[in-house]
């Protein structure tokens, strides 16, 4: 046999060289793709989101509807959002890496969670107005509606958290544990420190998530703007912002409520909204980034 | 301080009418709920204030073993045992499993400092167990870095994360955390595999003279090693005990034909 190595590199350099242009290529029209969305997006929005009043009028103002509610009442249902499924989501990565036995109990949970990662959210949103609204009577509310997303969020968190946990090394786990420490202990003190960094970045990307989800909501937490008044010292009154069992209208809901009822108006205000819920989410994600950078970086460093 | 030379000791210490600190009778275990039986009749003193080595190819239950004698076998699935263990006259698998380490620390593989500040790392175990002062977190520090010899090298640094470390000096900040919570005994689970040869040869002097006060036992592949800090070895071989003495007299003049075999090189 001859060996002809030049013929030969030159072939392999040839199907390389195809290979990087080819990768290059969808790397790029992905990249064109999504900056083409953020670019109409932002053309089509940002116009009237910098207009002044818009992210401080009410949205029931008769001469220059804005759409302050919405804003206030999207922060505010992730807020509760998150106070209810991170402890939740905590307990049960935690249970699921550190103290569940191999067996079939714990194998179907696993199974349970990835499904309902993938259930549709208009599905969770049926659910939420049936059980939370009329079953525990919680009416069409914030409790409803962040109860709903709750539901949403849980599998995403734990399956992260999840995550976040088995990645730290075997070794420190053992080492703890060698030291006469109990499982909890060696959760609270070492685990989840080792895991934050990886847990706050898990946690703030599904803020962004949770932050712009509609269906859910629809049923739950209504699509009507609330007439709120912030001067509002009566917490049990369906104005005051704080009452979280008044209904409640996000910007993502508000913008498909505005896109059912079409009108000149409307479709300016929709742009605007998306523009501003868009722009909410990419500094989500630049904060999770930062956050969880600054984190592992205070972990290592001097 | 000069390191570049290989350290060896320069007497072994008798192990003939030693105190017992761990007694090894007629014990069996097994993985996979009966499925693999990893030790089988194993029979061992270890000698108290005094270096213990086990040898033998990969997989022959040394480190099987040396996870019994603190309890860190509970957290595989499907052990199941069988015999005596004692620490100090006490069943091991009768106590309680984090008292028991308290005693008996550990020393991995590969060291894994935690990824805190290296005083965090030393008053990890010591902090549970009550709340110190600054003073008593001082002297722990400053003892038991000192017994690991890396007081030196750290004393104007201890906020320093313990992972910016380098492998010896981690390895000699984890038997510094080790010795942190007073410990009878140190197992030590191939301890040096991971380092370079002049980090090594600090450790393998640290095992000796924490053999003065401690009992020390500690998984080898390397025979050399044993022969370097052991008082007594144990040369292991597919889950047997195949024969355990004075280090000089089982390198010098084995009594059974496998362990000729395998200090001569005849097989790994």
């Amino acid at each position: 046999m001859t060996r002809d190595l030049d013929a030969h590199a030159a072939k392999i350099g040839k199907q390389d060289k195809i290979a990087t242009g080819i990768l290059t290529l969808i790397v790029g029209l992905v990249l064109a793709l999504l900056a083409a969305i953020v670019v109409y997006i932002l053309f089509q929005g940002l116009g009237k989101m910098l207009t002044p009043g818009f992210l401080t009028n009410s949205p029931l103002d008769d001469e220059n509807p804005g759409i302050s509610f919405e804003l206030f009442d999207s922060f505010y249902m992730l807020l509760w959002t998150l106070l209810f499924s991170v402890p939740i989501s905590l307990g049960a990565a935690i249970f699921l890496v550190e103290y569940a036995p191999e067996n079939w109990v714990t194998a179907a949970a696993k199974t349970a969670i990835e499904t309902l990662s993938s259930l549709p959210s208009i599905v969770v949103g049926m659910f939420g107005s049936l059980f939370f609204v009329v079953v525990c009577n919680f009416h069409v509310s914030i409790l409803s509606g962040a109860l709903a997303l709750t539901m949403f969020n849980i599998p995403i968190l734990v399956r992260t958290i999840q995550q976040a946990l088995e990645d730290v090394p075997r070794s420190q786990r053992d080492a703890s544990l060698a030291m006469g420490l109990t499982r909890w202990e060696t959760t609270t003190k070492i685990l989840l420190p080792a895991a934050m960094p990886a847990i706050v970045t898990g946690v703030v990307i599904s803020a962004g998530r949770v932050f712009g989800e509609a269906a859910a909501l629809i049923f739950t937490s209504g699509s009507a703007p609330a007439r709120l008044n912030f001067a509002s010292t009566n917490f049990g009154s369906p104005t005051n912002p704080w009452n979280i069992f008044r209904p409640a209208e996000t910007m993502a809901v508000h913008i498909w409520k505005l896109r059912m009822e079409p009108s000149q108006g409307n479709d300016v205000i929709a742009w605007g909204c998306a523009a501003m819920l868009m722009i909410c989410i990419l500094l989500f994600n630049v904060l999770a980034r930062v956050l969880g950078k600054a984190l592992a970086k205070k972990m290592t460093a001097e | 301080m000069s390191q570049d030379r290989v350290f060896e000791q320069s007497e072994h210490r008798s192990v003939q009418g030693v105190e017992t600190e761990i007694e090894v009778k007629d014990f069996d275990l097994w993985y996979d709920n009966g499925g693999f039986q990893a030790l089988k009749h194993i029979n061992l003193d270890i000698p108290k204030s005094r270096c213990t080595a086990f040898i033998g190819p990969s997989g022959c239950g040394k480190t099987t073993l040396l996870r019994t004698f603190n309890r860190m076998c509970d957290f595989t699935e499907g052990v199941k045992t069988e015999g005596t263990l004692k620490f100090e006259g006490q069943q091991i698998f009768e106590m309680d499993a984090n008292a028991l380490r308290v005693r008996v620390g550990m020393v991995f593989q590969h060291p894994n400092p935690f990824p805190m500040s290296i005083r965090d790392n030393i008053l990890y175990g010591p902090a549970r167990m009550g709340k110190l002062s600054k003073e008593e977190g001082d002297e722990i520090c400053e003892r038991t870095l000192t017994e690991a010899a890396l007081w030196d090298e750290v004393k104007d640094n201890l906020a320093k994360s313990g992972l910016a470390l380098s492998g010896g000096q981690a390895q000699r900040l984890c038997i510094a955390r080790a010795l942190a919570t007073e410990p009878e005994v140190l197992l030590m689970d191939e301890p040096t595999s991971a380092l370079d040869p002049i980090s090594t040869s600090i450790v393998e002097q640290l095992m000796v003279e924490l053999a003065q006060e401690h009992t020390v036992v500690v998984v080898t592949h390397n025979m050399q090693q044993a022969t370097r800090v052991a008082d007594k070895t144990a040369f292991f071989y597919r889950g047997n005990l195949i024969e355990s003495g004075p280090t000089v007299e089982v390198f010098s003049n084995p009594k059974e034909q496998r362990t000729q075999e395998y200090l001569s090189g005849r097989f790994s």
